[in-house]
Protein backbone atom coordinates (compact mmCIF):
# COMPACT_ATOMS: atom_id res chain seq x y z
CA UNK A 1 0.00 0.00 0.00
CA UNK A 2 2.74 2.26 1.01
CA UNK A 3 5.21 1.36 -2.13
CA UNK A 4 1.91 1.91 -4.17
CA UNK A 5 1.35 5.55 -2.90
CA UNK A 6 5.18 6.10 -3.23
CA UNK A 7 5.06 5.28 -6.64
CA UNK A 8 2.32 7.37 -7.21
CA UNK A 9 4.06 10.06 -5.79
CA UNK A 10 6.81 9.52 -8.10
CA UNK A 11 5.28 9.33 -11.07
CA UNK A 12 2.91 12.27 -10.16
CA UNK A 13 6.37 13.99 -9.77
CA UNK A 14 7.77 12.94 -12.75
CA UNK A 15 4.89 14.09 -14.88
CA UNK A 16 4.50 17.32 -13.32
CA UNK A 17 8.86 18.30 -13.69
CA UNK A 18 8.25 16.65 -17.27
CA UNK A 19 4.89 19.15 -18.00
CA UNK A 20 7.32 22.55 -16.36
CA UNK A 21 10.48 21.34 -19.09
CA UNK A 22 8.15 20.89 -21.67
CA UNK A 23 6.14 23.92 -20.78
CA UNK A 24 8.90 26.09 -21.12
CA UNK A 25 9.56 24.89 -24.69
CA UNK A 26 6.37 24.87 -26.07
CA UNK A 27 6.19 28.91 -24.81
CA UNK A 28 9.34 29.18 -26.93
CA UNK A 29 7.69 27.41 -29.84
CA UNK A 30 4.72 29.37 -29.73
CA UNK A 31 6.46 32.81 -29.38
CA UNK A 32 8.77 31.72 -32.48
CA UNK A 33 5.87 30.47 -34.75
CA UNK A 34 3.57 34.22 -33.80
CA UNK A 35 7.01 36.07 -34.96
CA UNK A 36 6.67 34.48 -38.22
CA UNK A 37 3.38 34.69 -38.89
CA UNK A 38 3.41 37.82 -38.59
CA UNK A 39 6.49 38.61 -40.07
CA UNK A 40 5.30 36.49 -43.30
CA UNK A 41 1.67 38.78 -43.14
CA UNK A 42 4.41 41.93 -43.25
CA UNK A 43 6.53 40.73 -46.10
CA UNK A 44 3.34 40.03 -48.23
CA UNK A 45 2.63 43.41 -48.54
CA UNK A 46 6.22 45.01 -48.18
CA UNK A 47 8.83 44.25 -50.49
CA UNK A 48 11.79 42.08 -48.22
CA UNK A 49 14.81 44.13 -50.43
CA UNK A 50 13.00 47.71 -48.99
CA UNK A 51 13.50 46.45 -46.12
CA UNK A 52 16.17 44.77 -45.93
CA UNK A 53 17.67 48.08 -47.27
CA UNK A 54 15.63 51.16 -46.51
CA UNK A 55 17.13 53.67 -44.95
CA UNK A 56 14.46 55.55 -43.30
CA UNK A 57 11.94 54.04 -40.56
CA UNK A 58 8.70 56.84 -41.07
CA UNK A 59 5.56 54.63 -40.10
CA UNK A 60 2.83 57.70 -40.01
CA UNK A 61 0.33 57.69 -42.97
CA UNK A 62 2.23 59.66 -45.12
CA UNK A 63 5.46 58.17 -45.70
CA UNK A 64 5.04 54.44 -44.87
CA UNK A 65 8.69 53.96 -45.10
CA UNK A 66 9.86 50.45 -43.27
CA UNK A 67 13.73 50.39 -43.71
CA UNK A 68 15.52 48.14 -41.08
CA UNK A 69 19.09 49.63 -41.71
CA UNK A 70 18.75 53.14 -39.26
CA UNK A 71 17.44 50.56 -36.32
CA UNK A 72 20.30 47.94 -36.78
CA UNK A 73 22.72 50.91 -36.99
CA UNK A 74 21.01 52.05 -33.39
CA UNK A 75 20.93 48.51 -32.18
CA UNK A 76 24.75 48.15 -33.37
CA UNK A 77 26.30 51.43 -32.08
CA UNK A 78 24.64 51.81 -28.86
CA UNK A 79 25.99 47.86 -27.98
CA UNK A 80 29.46 48.53 -29.40
CA UNK A 81 29.93 51.32 -27.02
CA UNK A 82 28.40 49.70 -24.48
CA UNK A 83 30.82 46.87 -25.17
CA UNK A 84 33.84 48.91 -25.46
CA UNK A 85 33.32 51.00 -22.02
CA UNK A 86 32.19 47.65 -20.29
CA UNK A 87 34.94 44.88 -20.91
CA UNK A 88 37.63 46.37 -20.23
CA UNK A 89 36.47 47.94 -16.58
CA UNK A 90 34.44 44.20 -15.77
CA UNK A 91 37.62 42.44 -16.82
CA UNK A 92 39.77 44.43 -14.68
CA UNK A 93 37.46 44.12 -11.82
CA UNK A 94 36.69 40.42 -12.36
CA UNK A 95 40.77 39.89 -12.01
CA UNK A 96 40.72 42.55 -9.04
CA UNK A 97 37.72 40.38 -7.57
CA UNK A 98 39.44 36.97 -7.89
CA UNK A 99 43.09 37.79 -7.72
CA UNK A 100 44.01 40.50 -6.18
CA UNK A 101 41.27 41.47 -3.60
CA UNK A 102 41.83 40.34 0.43
CA UNK A 103 38.67 38.04 1.62
CA UNK A 104 37.25 40.97 3.44
CA UNK A 105 36.80 43.15 0.20
CA UNK A 106 35.93 40.67 -1.97
CA UNK A 107 33.31 39.81 0.06
CA UNK A 108 32.02 43.30 0.25
CA UNK A 109 32.96 44.00 -4.07
CA UNK A 110 30.66 40.70 -5.02
CA UNK A 111 27.64 41.92 -3.74
CA UNK A 112 28.02 45.41 -4.35
CA UNK A 113 28.16 44.11 -8.38
CA UNK A 114 25.33 42.06 -7.95
CA UNK A 115 23.43 44.70 -6.12
CA UNK A 116 24.37 46.64 -9.60
CA UNK A 117 22.12 44.01 -11.82
CA UNK A 118 19.27 45.07 -9.32
CA UNK A 119 18.62 48.55 -10.22
CA UNK A 120 15.56 49.12 -12.33
CA UNK A 121 16.54 50.50 -15.74
CA UNK A 122 14.23 53.15 -15.57
CA UNK A 123 15.85 54.29 -12.57
CA UNK A 124 19.15 54.24 -14.56
CA UNK A 125 17.54 55.72 -17.73
CA UNK A 126 16.55 58.68 -15.41
CA UNK A 127 19.55 59.06 -13.70
CA UNK A 128 21.15 59.04 -17.62
CA UNK A 129 18.44 61.81 -18.84
CA UNK A 130 18.58 64.33 -16.06
CA UNK A 131 22.78 64.06 -15.23
CA UNK A 132 24.62 62.85 -18.71
CA UNK A 133 22.23 64.10 -21.50
CA UNK A 134 22.78 67.82 -20.42
CA UNK A 135 26.64 67.16 -19.20
CA UNK A 136 27.04 65.61 -22.29
CA UNK A 137 25.65 68.38 -24.84
CA UNK A 138 27.34 71.01 -23.10
CA UNK A 139 30.73 69.19 -23.10
CA UNK A 140 30.53 68.60 -26.86
CA UNK A 141 28.31 71.39 -27.84
CA UNK A 142 25.74 69.17 -29.46
CA UNK A 143 22.51 69.97 -30.76
CA UNK A 144 21.31 67.43 -27.93
CA UNK A 145 22.53 65.46 -25.08
CA UNK A 146 20.49 62.32 -26.02
CA UNK A 147 23.13 60.40 -28.08
CA UNK A 148 24.44 56.84 -28.97
CA UNK A 149 27.12 57.57 -26.33
CA UNK A 150 24.55 58.22 -23.44
CA UNK A 151 22.90 55.42 -24.07
CA UNK A 152 26.26 52.94 -24.40
CA UNK A 153 27.28 54.53 -20.77
CA UNK A 154 24.06 53.34 -19.74
CA UNK A 155 24.14 49.96 -21.16
CA UNK A 156 27.72 49.23 -20.30
CA UNK A 157 26.13 50.12 -16.68
CA UNK A 158 23.68 47.29 -17.00
CA UNK A 159 26.21 44.78 -18.78
CA UNK A 160 28.73 44.90 -16.16
CA UNK A 161 27.54 42.99 -13.37
CA UNK A 162 27.22 39.84 -15.88
CA UNK A 163 30.29 40.23 -17.36
CA UNK A 164 32.07 40.78 -13.99
CA UNK A 165 30.50 38.05 -12.08
CA UNK A 166 30.82 35.32 -15.13
CA UNK A 167 34.44 36.37 -15.66
CA UNK A 168 35.20 36.02 -12.27
CA UNK A 169 34.03 32.51 -12.18
CA UNK A 170 36.23 31.57 -15.32
CA UNK A 171 39.10 33.11 -13.77
CA UNK A 172 39.01 31.84 -10.29
CA UNK A 173 37.99 28.37 -11.40
CA UNK A 174 41.97 28.15 -13.32
CA UNK A 175 43.63 25.45 -11.49
CA UNK A 176 45.96 26.60 -8.78
CA UNK A 177 48.50 24.23 -9.90
CA UNK A 178 48.98 26.31 -13.35
CA UNK A 179 49.61 29.46 -10.84
CA UNK A 180 51.84 27.67 -8.65
CA UNK A 181 54.07 26.65 -11.76
CA UNK A 182 54.24 30.10 -13.08
CA UNK A 183 55.25 31.35 -9.81
CA UNK A 184 57.98 28.59 -9.40
CA UNK A 185 59.48 29.67 -12.65
CA UNK A 186 59.97 32.86 -10.75
CA UNK A 187 57.41 35.25 -12.51
CA UNK A 188 55.72 37.85 -10.23
CA UNK A 189 52.35 38.61 -9.90
CA UNK A 190 51.77 40.55 -12.23
CA UNK A 191 53.22 38.38 -14.99
CA UNK A 192 51.61 35.36 -13.72
CA UNK A 193 47.99 37.12 -14.37
CA UNK A 194 48.31 38.06 -17.73
CA UNK A 195 50.81 35.33 -18.81
CA UNK A 196 49.03 32.52 -17.52
CA UNK A 197 45.79 33.00 -15.49
CA UNK A 198 43.67 35.03 -17.90
CA UNK A 199 44.58 33.35 -20.92
CA UNK A 200 43.63 29.96 -19.22
CA UNK A 201 40.43 31.90 -18.62
CA UNK A 202 39.90 33.51 -21.89
CA UNK A 203 37.35 31.28 -23.14
CA UNK A 204 35.12 31.46 -20.04
CA UNK A 205 35.54 35.88 -20.23
CA UNK A 206 34.35 35.42 -23.79
CA UNK A 207 31.37 33.93 -23.69
CA UNK A 208 30.86 36.66 -20.67
CA UNK A 209 31.56 39.34 -23.08
CA UNK A 210 29.13 38.20 -25.39
CA UNK A 211 26.33 37.19 -22.54
CA UNK A 212 27.19 40.76 -21.53
CA UNK A 213 26.23 41.93 -25.35
CA UNK A 214 22.94 40.17 -24.90
CA UNK A 215 22.35 41.77 -22.04
CA UNK A 216 22.73 45.21 -23.49
CA UNK A 217 21.45 44.35 -27.35
CA UNK A 218 17.75 43.56 -25.84
CA UNK A 219 17.49 46.75 -23.08
CA UNK A 220 14.58 48.75 -23.84
CA UNK A 221 13.56 51.39 -21.50
CA UNK A 222 16.83 53.05 -20.26
CA UNK A 223 18.04 53.35 -23.79
CA UNK A 224 14.49 54.53 -24.53
CA UNK A 225 15.37 57.29 -22.31
CA UNK A 226 18.56 58.41 -23.29
CA UNK A 227 19.13 57.93 -27.00
CA UNK A 228 16.89 60.57 -28.78
CA UNK A 229 15.75 57.55 -30.93
CA UNK A 230 16.13 59.71 -33.73
CA UNK A 231 15.95 56.83 -36.56
CA UNK A 232 19.10 57.78 -38.87
CA UNK A 233 22.07 56.01 -39.92
CA UNK A 234 24.81 58.44 -38.18
CA UNK A 235 27.75 58.34 -40.71
CA UNK A 236 29.75 61.28 -39.58
CA UNK A 237 29.42 61.11 -35.72
CA UNK A 238 28.03 57.70 -34.51
CA UNK A 239 28.67 58.18 -31.18
CA UNK A 240 27.60 61.77 -31.14
CA UNK A 241 24.32 61.26 -32.62
CA UNK A 242 21.10 60.23 -31.77
CA UNK A 243 20.31 57.10 -32.89
CA UNK A 244 17.11 54.86 -32.47
CA UNK A 245 17.26 51.18 -31.39
CA UNK A 246 15.11 48.27 -32.43
CA UNK A 247 13.87 47.62 -28.95
CA UNK A 248 13.01 51.10 -28.71
CA UNK A 249 11.25 51.66 -31.62
CA UNK A 250 8.96 48.62 -30.89
CA UNK A 251 8.13 49.79 -27.22
CA UNK A 252 7.51 53.45 -28.90
CA UNK A 253 5.32 52.77 -31.33
CA UNK A 254 3.72 49.35 -30.37
CA UNK A 255 0.98 51.54 -27.97
CA UNK A 256 -1.44 53.44 -30.56
CA UNK A 257 -0.89 50.72 -34.05
CA UNK A 258 -3.70 49.70 -35.34
CA UNK A 259 -3.98 46.14 -34.95
CA UNK A 260 -3.68 44.18 -38.44
CA UNK A 261 -2.09 47.43 -40.15
CA UNK A 262 1.25 46.66 -42.26
CA UNK A 263 2.91 48.87 -39.32
CA UNK A 264 1.54 46.46 -36.73
CA UNK A 265 3.26 44.11 -38.80
CA UNK A 266 6.23 45.61 -39.12
CA UNK A 267 6.64 45.94 -35.61
CA UNK A 268 6.49 42.18 -35.21
CA UNK A 269 9.11 41.63 -38.01
CA UNK A 270 11.63 43.61 -36.34
CA UNK A 271 10.97 42.29 -33.06
CA UNK A 272 11.53 38.83 -35.31
CA UNK A 273 15.16 40.01 -36.34
CA UNK A 274 15.78 40.95 -32.84
CA UNK A 275 15.21 37.56 -31.59
CA UNK A 276 17.57 36.03 -34.87
CA UNK A 277 20.11 38.37 -32.77
CA UNK A 278 19.84 37.23 -29.78
CA UNK A 279 19.57 33.96 -31.07
CA UNK A 280 22.71 33.97 -32.63
CA UNK A 281 24.84 35.56 -29.80
CA UNK A 282 23.45 32.76 -27.34
CA UNK A 283 24.80 30.21 -30.17
CA UNK A 284 28.01 32.11 -30.24
CA UNK A 285 28.18 32.15 -26.38
CA UNK A 286 27.23 28.16 -25.98
CA UNK A 287 29.99 27.71 -28.32
CA UNK A 288 32.55 29.76 -26.93
CA UNK A 289 31.45 27.76 -23.49
CA UNK A 290 31.89 24.40 -24.75
CA UNK A 291 35.02 24.85 -26.34
CA UNK A 292 35.83 26.34 -22.60
CA UNK A 293 34.73 23.08 -20.88
CA UNK A 294 36.67 20.72 -23.33
CA UNK A 295 39.77 23.10 -23.05
CA UNK A 296 39.49 21.78 -19.08
CA UNK B 1 21.92 5.28 3.78
CA UNK B 2 18.23 4.36 5.19
CA UNK B 3 18.16 7.94 7.18
CA UNK B 4 18.75 9.37 4.12
CA UNK B 5 16.02 7.22 2.53
CA UNK B 6 13.88 8.12 5.11
CA UNK B 7 14.96 11.65 4.54
CA UNK B 8 13.62 11.06 0.73
CA UNK B 9 10.29 10.06 1.51
CA UNK B 10 9.51 12.76 3.39
CA UNK B 11 10.86 15.36 1.28
CA UNK B 12 9.07 13.85 -1.06
CA UNK B 13 5.36 13.95 0.57
CA UNK B 14 6.23 17.57 1.93
CA UNK B 15 6.68 18.42 -1.62
CA UNK B 16 3.52 16.63 -2.71
CA UNK B 17 1.82 18.92 0.18
CA UNK B 18 2.89 21.63 -1.80
CA UNK B 19 2.04 20.80 -5.05
CA UNK B 20 -1.49 20.16 -3.40
CA UNK B 21 -1.60 23.59 -1.85
CA UNK B 22 -0.44 25.56 -5.52
CA UNK B 23 -3.17 23.55 -7.64
CA UNK B 24 -5.68 24.67 -4.59
CA UNK B 25 -4.80 28.26 -4.74
CA UNK B 26 -5.01 28.16 -8.33
CA UNK B 27 -8.60 26.60 -8.27
CA UNK B 28 -9.55 29.76 -5.57
CA UNK B 29 -8.51 31.70 -8.02
CA UNK B 30 -9.90 31.21 -10.83
CA UNK B 31 -13.34 30.59 -8.87
CA UNK B 32 -12.27 34.39 -7.58
CA UNK B 33 -11.89 35.53 -11.05
CA UNK B 34 -15.05 33.79 -12.38
CA UNK B 35 -16.35 35.82 -9.47
CA UNK B 36 -15.45 39.17 -10.70
CA UNK B 37 -16.62 38.32 -13.91
CA UNK B 38 -19.93 38.07 -12.79
CA UNK B 39 -19.56 41.82 -11.03
CA UNK B 40 -19.38 43.95 -14.25
CA UNK B 41 -23.00 44.71 -14.05
CA UNK B 42 -21.77 47.67 -11.64
CA UNK B 43 -18.11 47.45 -12.92
CA UNK B 44 -17.40 50.37 -16.23
CA UNK B 45 -14.51 49.92 -18.13
CA UNK B 46 -12.92 53.21 -19.54
CA UNK B 47 -9.67 53.00 -20.96
CA UNK B 48 -7.48 54.48 -24.72
CA UNK B 49 -5.95 57.98 -24.85
CA UNK B 50 -3.27 58.55 -22.58
CA UNK B 51 -3.61 62.55 -23.08
CA UNK B 52 -7.47 61.81 -21.61
CA UNK B 53 -6.48 59.54 -19.00
CA UNK B 54 -5.03 62.55 -16.13
CA UNK B 55 -9.03 64.01 -16.65
CA UNK B 56 -10.86 60.44 -16.74
CA UNK B 57 -9.26 59.23 -13.72
CA UNK B 58 -10.21 62.40 -11.35
CA UNK B 59 -13.30 62.31 -13.39
CA UNK B 60 -14.01 58.62 -12.69
CA UNK B 61 -13.21 59.49 -8.73
CA UNK B 62 -15.33 62.22 -7.87
CA UNK B 63 -18.35 60.32 -9.38
CA UNK B 64 -17.80 57.08 -7.63
CA UNK B 65 -17.84 59.71 -4.54
CA UNK B 66 -20.75 60.00 -4.96
CA UNK B 67 -22.26 56.60 -6.87
CA UNK B 68 -20.39 54.07 -4.49
CA UNK B 69 -21.96 51.30 -6.54
CA UNK B 70 -20.41 52.21 -9.81
CA UNK B 71 -16.81 50.76 -10.15
CA UNK B 72 -15.09 52.74 -12.79
CA UNK B 73 -11.60 51.32 -13.74
CA UNK B 74 -9.61 53.72 -15.63
CA UNK B 75 -6.76 52.68 -17.84
CA UNK B 76 -4.66 53.81 -20.64
CA UNK B 77 -3.43 52.17 -23.92
CA UNK B 78 -3.86 55.22 -26.66
CA UNK B 79 -6.90 56.28 -28.17
CA UNK B 80 -6.31 53.34 -31.14
CA UNK B 81 -5.89 50.64 -28.18
CA UNK B 82 -9.21 52.19 -26.52
CA UNK B 83 -11.22 52.28 -30.46
CA UNK B 84 -9.72 48.88 -30.90
CA UNK B 85 -11.22 47.55 -27.37
CA UNK B 86 -14.42 49.29 -28.44
CA UNK B 87 -14.55 47.18 -31.37
CA UNK B 88 -14.15 43.82 -29.55
CA UNK B 89 -15.87 44.60 -26.92
CA UNK B 90 -13.46 44.31 -23.99
CA UNK B 91 -13.93 48.02 -22.63
CA UNK B 92 -17.00 50.18 -22.32
CA UNK B 93 -15.83 53.67 -23.07
CA UNK B 94 -13.22 54.49 -25.41
CA UNK B 95 -11.10 57.56 -24.66
CA UNK B 96 -9.30 59.27 -28.15
CA UNK B 97 -7.97 62.73 -28.70
CA UNK B 98 -8.51 62.39 -32.46
CA UNK B 99 -12.25 61.61 -34.43
CA UNK B 100 -12.89 57.99 -34.67
CA UNK B 101 -11.24 56.96 -38.56
CA UNK B 102 -14.01 55.44 -41.32
CA UNK B 103 -12.05 52.18 -41.21
CA UNK B 104 -12.32 51.92 -37.65
CA UNK B 105 -16.32 52.41 -37.78
CA UNK B 106 -16.73 50.20 -39.88
CA UNK B 107 -14.58 47.42 -37.87
CA UNK B 108 -16.71 48.09 -35.36
CA UNK B 109 -20.23 47.72 -37.45
CA UNK B 110 -19.22 44.44 -38.92
CA UNK B 111 -18.87 43.56 -35.14
CA UNK B 112 -22.14 44.57 -33.87
CA UNK B 113 -21.30 47.64 -32.19
CA UNK B 114 -21.94 51.08 -33.83
CA UNK B 115 -19.94 54.05 -32.01
CA UNK B 116 -21.33 56.93 -30.97
CA UNK B 117 -19.16 60.18 -30.10
CA UNK B 118 -19.16 62.54 -27.26
CA UNK B 119 -17.00 65.50 -27.11
CA UNK B 120 -15.96 66.01 -23.33
CA UNK B 121 -13.53 68.75 -23.40
CA UNK B 122 -11.25 70.85 -25.68
CA UNK B 123 -7.27 70.99 -25.60
CA UNK B 124 -4.91 72.61 -26.93
CA UNK B 125 -1.29 71.80 -28.24
CA UNK B 126 1.40 74.21 -27.14
CA UNK B 127 4.73 74.64 -28.75
CA UNK B 128 7.70 74.82 -26.10
CA UNK B 129 11.04 76.28 -26.20
CA UNK B 130 13.92 76.94 -23.99
CA UNK B 131 13.06 79.78 -22.09
CA UNK B 132 16.20 81.94 -22.72
CA UNK B 133 15.31 81.47 -26.54
CA UNK B 134 14.87 85.03 -28.20
CA UNK B 135 11.80 83.18 -30.29
CA UNK B 136 8.23 84.59 -29.54
CA UNK B 137 5.98 83.93 -32.78
CA UNK B 138 6.26 81.39 -35.65
CA UNK B 139 3.72 80.63 -38.04
CA UNK B 140 2.31 77.05 -38.69
CA UNK B 141 4.13 77.05 -42.01
CA UNK B 142 7.53 78.14 -40.36
CA UNK B 143 6.66 75.26 -37.92
CA UNK B 144 6.26 72.42 -40.22
CA UNK B 145 9.61 73.44 -42.18
CA UNK B 146 10.63 72.99 -39.19
CA UNK B 147 9.72 69.87 -38.53
CA UNK B 148 10.51 68.91 -42.21
CA UNK B 149 13.76 70.10 -42.28
CA UNK B 150 13.70 72.54 -44.34
CA UNK B 151 14.53 75.05 -41.53
CA UNK B 152 17.14 74.12 -39.35
CA UNK B 153 18.84 76.91 -37.79
CA UNK B 154 17.30 79.04 -35.27
CA UNK B 155 18.38 82.12 -37.55
CA UNK B 156 16.37 81.53 -39.99
CA UNK B 157 13.06 82.71 -38.24
CA UNK B 158 14.92 84.80 -35.58
CA UNK B 159 16.37 83.85 -33.19
CA UNK B 160 20.33 83.32 -32.69
CA UNK B 161 22.40 81.44 -34.92
CA UNK B 162 22.00 78.06 -33.27
CA UNK B 163 20.89 74.38 -34.82
CA UNK B 164 17.58 73.70 -34.10
CA UNK B 165 17.17 70.60 -31.84
CA UNK B 166 13.54 69.46 -32.99
CA UNK B 167 11.36 67.01 -30.78
CA UNK B 168 8.80 64.98 -31.16
CA UNK B 169 6.64 62.22 -29.70
CA UNK B 170 6.25 58.25 -30.78
CA UNK B 171 3.84 57.48 -33.50
CA UNK B 172 1.90 55.78 -30.58
CA UNK B 173 1.02 59.34 -29.04
CA UNK B 174 -2.38 60.75 -29.67
CA UNK B 175 -0.79 64.51 -29.26
CA UNK B 176 1.75 63.56 -32.07
CA UNK B 177 -0.95 62.49 -34.47
CA UNK B 178 -2.96 65.47 -34.12
CA UNK B 179 0.45 67.40 -34.68
CA UNK B 180 0.73 65.69 -37.62
CA UNK B 181 -2.19 66.37 -39.01
CA UNK B 182 -2.83 70.05 -38.31
CA UNK B 183 0.86 71.44 -39.15
CA UNK B 184 2.32 68.94 -41.39
CA UNK B 185 -0.29 67.71 -43.88
CA UNK B 186 1.05 65.16 -46.52
CA UNK B 187 4.67 67.07 -45.89
CA UNK B 188 7.58 63.96 -44.62
CA UNK B 189 8.88 64.73 -41.26
CA UNK B 190 12.30 65.07 -40.78
CA UNK B 191 13.87 61.64 -40.10
CA UNK B 192 16.17 63.11 -37.42
CA UNK B 193 13.39 63.66 -35.13
CA UNK B 194 14.61 63.82 -31.65
CA UNK B 195 11.53 61.11 -30.30
CA UNK B 196 10.17 60.97 -27.20
CA UNK B 197 8.18 58.61 -25.12
CA UNK B 198 6.50 60.85 -22.93
CA UNK B 199 5.38 64.30 -22.40
CA UNK B 200 7.59 64.67 -19.16
CA UNK B 201 10.22 63.34 -21.59
CA UNK B 202 9.97 66.41 -23.74
CA UNK B 203 9.28 68.74 -21.31
CA UNK B 204 12.59 67.74 -20.05
CA UNK B 205 14.74 68.17 -22.91
CA UNK B 206 13.36 71.43 -23.90
CA UNK B 207 13.84 72.51 -20.36
CA UNK B 208 17.71 71.54 -20.36
CA UNK B 209 18.24 72.16 -23.81
CA UNK B 210 18.51 75.72 -25.63
CA UNK B 211 18.10 74.73 -29.24
CA UNK B 212 15.58 72.54 -28.53
CA UNK B 213 11.72 72.70 -29.37
CA UNK B 214 8.51 70.71 -29.35
CA UNK B 215 5.19 70.24 -28.07
CA UNK B 216 3.07 69.32 -25.18
CA UNK B 217 -0.34 69.46 -23.98
CA UNK B 218 -1.41 73.09 -22.98
CA UNK B 219 -2.31 71.75 -20.35
CA UNK B 220 1.58 71.06 -19.47
CA UNK B 221 2.59 74.12 -19.86
CA UNK B 222 4.97 75.24 -16.98
CA UNK B 223 7.24 78.73 -15.74
CA UNK B 224 10.36 76.32 -17.16
CA UNK B 225 9.41 76.75 -20.55
CA UNK B 226 8.41 79.07 -23.05
CA UNK B 227 5.38 78.89 -25.01
CA UNK B 228 4.74 80.00 -28.62
CA UNK B 229 2.82 82.15 -29.73
CA UNK B 230 0.97 81.11 -33.25
CA UNK B 231 0.81 83.54 -35.97
CA UNK B 232 -1.92 83.47 -38.06
CA UNK B 233 -1.95 86.03 -41.09
CA UNK B 234 -0.33 88.63 -38.31
CA UNK B 235 -2.15 88.03 -35.43
CA UNK B 236 -0.47 86.16 -32.57
CA UNK B 237 -2.63 83.48 -30.72
CA UNK B 238 -1.27 81.79 -27.60
CA UNK B 239 -2.92 78.80 -26.29
CA UNK B 240 -5.33 80.16 -23.78
CA UNK B 241 -8.94 78.35 -22.45
CA UNK B 242 -10.56 81.16 -24.64
CA UNK B 243 -8.55 81.06 -27.77
CA UNK B 244 -8.55 76.95 -27.55
CA UNK B 245 -12.38 76.75 -27.22
CA UNK B 246 -12.94 79.27 -30.21
CA UNK B 247 -10.53 77.07 -32.09
CA UNK B 248 -8.73 80.32 -33.04
CA UNK B 249 -5.31 79.09 -31.65
CA UNK B 250 -4.55 77.15 -34.55
CA UNK B 251 -3.49 73.74 -32.85
CA UNK B 252 -7.05 73.04 -30.56
CA UNK B 253 -8.91 69.75 -31.20
CA UNK B 254 -11.57 68.39 -28.87
CA UNK B 255 -11.52 65.41 -26.51
CA UNK B 256 -13.50 62.33 -27.30
CA UNK B 257 -15.57 59.71 -25.48
CA UNK B 258 -16.72 56.62 -28.08
CA UNK B 259 -19.23 54.30 -26.44
CA UNK B 260 -21.69 51.78 -28.65
CA UNK B 261 -25.38 53.19 -29.59
CA UNK B 262 -26.66 50.29 -26.86
CA UNK B 263 -24.27 51.49 -23.99
CA UNK B 264 -24.64 49.87 -20.81
CA UNK B 265 -26.59 51.86 -18.31
CA UNK B 266 -24.04 52.68 -15.68
CA UNK B 267 -21.27 54.04 -18.13
CA UNK B 268 -24.60 56.37 -20.28
CA UNK B 269 -24.83 58.18 -16.37
CA UNK B 270 -20.87 58.30 -16.39
CA UNK B 271 -20.95 60.40 -19.47
CA UNK B 272 -24.04 62.36 -18.27
CA UNK B 273 -22.03 63.57 -15.25
CA UNK B 274 -19.31 64.79 -17.09
CA UNK B 275 -21.53 67.14 -19.14
CA UNK B 276 -23.04 68.63 -15.96
CA UNK B 277 -22.11 71.52 -13.92
CA UNK B 278 -19.85 69.64 -11.89
CA UNK B 279 -18.08 66.97 -14.73
CA UNK B 280 -17.17 70.55 -16.13
CA UNK B 281 -15.88 72.28 -13.63
CA UNK B 282 -13.32 69.43 -13.01
CA UNK B 283 -12.63 69.61 -16.83
CA UNK B 284 -11.41 73.35 -16.38
CA UNK B 285 -9.32 72.33 -12.85
CA UNK B 286 -7.24 69.57 -14.87
CA UNK B 287 -6.73 72.12 -17.24
CA UNK B 288 -8.58 71.88 -20.30
CA UNK B 289 -11.32 73.70 -22.06
CA UNK B 290 -14.75 73.12 -20.95
CA UNK B 291 -17.26 72.39 -23.65
CA UNK B 292 -20.67 73.38 -21.98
Amino acid sequence: MKRNMRNFNEKTMKFLFFIGGIGTILILLLICFFLLAETANFLKTYPIWDFLTGTEWKPDEASRKFGLLPLLAGTFITTFGAVLLAVPIGILSAVYIAELAGPKTAEILKPAVELLAGIPSVVLGFFGLVLLVPTFQSAFDLTTGQTALTGSIILAIMALPTIISVSEDAISSVPASLKQGSFALGSNHWQTIYKVTIPAALSGISAAVILGVGRAIGETMAVMMVTGNMAIIPWSEPFLSSVRTITATIALEMGEVAQGTEHYYALFTIGAVLFLLTIIINGIADAVKRKHHRGE
Amino acid sequence: MKKQGLQNIKNANKSFASVTILAALILISLIGAGCLGQETDNNVVVSGSTSILPLAQSLSEKYMEIHNETVISVKGGGSGTGIAELIDGSNDIAMASRKIKDTEVTNAQANGINPVEHMIAKDGIAVIVHPANPVKNLTLEQLQKIYSGEIRNWSEVGGNDEEIAAIARDSSSGTQEFFTEAVMGDVELRSDLITQSATGAVTQEVMQNQKAIGFINAAYQNANLKTIGLDVNGTVFMPTEENVLSEKYPLSRGLYLYTDANVKEQADEFIQYIFSTEGQKIVREMGYTAVQ
